[in-house]
């Protein structure tokens, strides 16, 4: 079972490669839409990319109002 | 019309297949003028169904296959409208969709709708047309109509009837939450996935496939294997336009098109 910080650390590395950011600019409690500079439909793709990763399914309405990293992960953690 | 290069779709024959390319900017919202390119396409389906064995839809954006129908329009256009008028117009709209999606439904070539990310709303009823929907890792769908106070109205309850259980598509209508390709595979929507960008190899490979087999004899299977559910089309039109006329709706789409929400796209 992961660790939240071990579901953090893998969502930001996606992210990072997904967006083309260097990882080290990232951090758990960034906006990731301000961070990554991306708009909704670039948000779906990360979405799918993250259900991917940790193989589960997000109905995206849990994501309302999430924009930090953080939460995702702890959306995620609740999933695995 | 052995080609044709519009604002919104282009279509060719190549090797026997007729492919049929979405690329309206941002996402190929289904709009005034997506509807009037695809009644060109329509109006030369006959003439190209006797020279082609399949039919490939897919879109040269990387947003996604369809962001389905273009709210912005609808709502602006219905605005300047009295509201029996504007229920009217949509009404019009609705029955000039139908008569595309019905004509690709029922079209003897075997068809696939080759997809990659957004495929939402009208989107994915115009894949639901096809008989084949071949779907990269990157593609997502979704009936999201249900935030706006409305069902999806252009044949895709019907049609997702016709080809998956109830109860799945009670849970896509009723929450309106997107789903992967995985899931989609899961529940029969989707029949092959392939990696990032090789959809539409892909689906040229089965394209070449369908194209051995003897094509009246595909086209005599397809008939009987498919059926179109004209009397549920028709009445979601009905139902379509009584929703309409709610003032829920207007609310909802005002909502959407102002919305600077991070996340319009999602219900």
């Amino acid at each position: 079972m992961r660790t939240q910080q071990q579901t953090e650390d893998e969502i930001l590395n996606l992210a990072a490669e997904q967006f083309k950011v260097p990882r080290a600019s990232l951090s758990p409690s960034d906006d990731f839409f301000k961070k990554l500079d991306i708009d909704s439909l670039q948000a779906l793709s990360l979405l799918t990319r993250l259900e991917q990763h940790f193989q589960v399914e997000l109905p995206d309405y849990e994501l309302q109002g999430v924009t930090d990293f953080r939460t995702l992960a702890e959306r995620i953690q609740s999933r695995l | 019309m052995n080609s044709y290069s519009g604002n919104a779709i282009s279509w060719a024959v190549e090797d026997g297949a007729i492919e049929l390319a979405l690329h309206r900017e941002p996402c190929n919202e289904l709009g005034t003028q997506s509807l009037a390119e695809f009644e060109k396409f329509i109006a030369a389906l006959p003439a190209l169904e006797e020279h082609a064995h399949a039919l490939l839809i897919y879109s040269q954006l990387n947003s996604g296959f369809s962001a389905g129908a273009d709210l912005r329009e609808t709502y602006y256009r219905t605005q300047q409208l009295e509201k029996e008028a504007a229920v009217r117009s949509v009404r019009e709209s609705l029955e000039r969709t139908h008569n595309v999606m019905n004509r690709l439904d029922a079209s003897p070539l075997t068809t696939i709708a080759a997809v990659h990310g957004v495929t939402f709303g009208g989107g994915l009823e115009l894949a639901l047309t096809c008989d084949l929907i071949i779907a990269d890792k990157t593609a997502r769908f979704a009936f999201p109509e249900l935030r706006l106070g409305l069902i999806p109205g252009f044949g895709g309850v019907p049609r997702l009837k016709r080809d998956l259980g109830n109860a799945v598509v009670r849970d896509l209508l009723l929450t309106g939450r997107s789903f992967n390709v995985t899931k989609a595979q899961q529940i029969g929507l989707v029949s092959q996935v392939v990696a990032e960008g090789h959809v539409l190899r892909v689906a040229r490979a089965t394209a070449a496939q369908i194209g051995k087999f003897h094509r009246p004899t595909s086209a005599a299977a397809k008939k009987f294997i498919k059926p179109i559910p004209y009397d549920e089309l028709r009445r979601e039109i009905e139902i379509f336009c009584e929703l309409f006329a709610q003032p829920a709706v207007e609310a909802g789409l005002r909502k959407f098109v102002e919305s600077t929400d991070a996340l319009p796209y999602l219900p």
